[in-house]
């Protein structure tokens, strides 16, 4: 059987609780994990805000799950986000050869800061949540 | 704006410019995050839109790389598809 290693990103919606999303995410783990395929990464990005409204929501629960999977896995998996309510967006993503490095590289975090010159950098990320959430 | 005009009438830069070049080549970066919005913020204007190639000195490989990774990072709400005042 082929492998190929993928890259999914979710978004959950911020009306669910703490645990809820652990729940969802959890459901989500074991699909991966019960068709045979094998997680390689995790990482939750918490509640973040979305760079444009989705659903009327403002912001939402990202996040990424790395694995190894059969090409036929990604359908099935796919459509169990689009019968999902609880997903506003999901992607994913074939990671070639350089992708899987990059990946490998940043968890060691050998990555130095991409592009040393040009600091014309925005924050505008994880800056008052709070306030309109919902 | 003195680079338009000079374009128009199509004299020698006062200032001589420096040579534009691929980040990408010059760095070797092979794969382009498409997470990491705020690198992909100096690939687009303010309003959101992708600069052109002969802006940001990108070499053709690279800039299709891009293009695709700003698409993906706007799928996940991470760079907005319209804005006013970017940065």
């Amino acid at each position: 059987m082929n492998t190929n290693q993928y890259e999914t990103v979710i978004i959950l919606t911020p009306v669910l609780s703490e645990q809820q999303m652990k729940d969802a995410v959890a459901g989500y783990r074991e699909l991966i994990t019960g068709n045979g395929g094998k997680l390689v990464h995790e990482e939750n990005w918490g509640l973040t805000k979305l760079a444009y409204p989705i659903q009327k929501k403002g912001t939402g629960f990202y996040h990424l799950f790395e694995f190894t999977a059969n090409p036929e896995f990604i359908k099935s998996f796919e459509l169990a986000f689009r019968r999902d309510e609880r997903v506003l967006r999901y992607l994913t993503v074939k990671l070639d050869r350089w992708g899987v490095d990059f990946n490998q590289r940043k968890r060691n975090g050998e990555l130095r800061t991409v592009t040393p010159q040009g600091e014309k950098v925005v924050v505008k990320k994880k800056v008052e949540i709070e306030e309109d959430e919902l | 704006m003195s680079k338009e005009t000079n374009f128009i009438f199509n004299q020698t830069p006062q200032v001589l410019q420096k040579k534009k070049y691929c980040r990408f080549k010059k760095h070797g970066i092979r794969y382009i995050d498409y997470k990491d919005a705020e690198f992909l913020l100096k690939f687009v204007n303010e309003q959101g839109k992708i600069l052109p190639r002969r802006i940001t000195g990108t070499s053709l490989k690279y800039q299709r790389k891009i293009s695709v990774a700003i698409k993906r990072a706007r799928h996940l709400a991470l760079l907005p598809f319209l804005a006013d005042g970017l940065k």
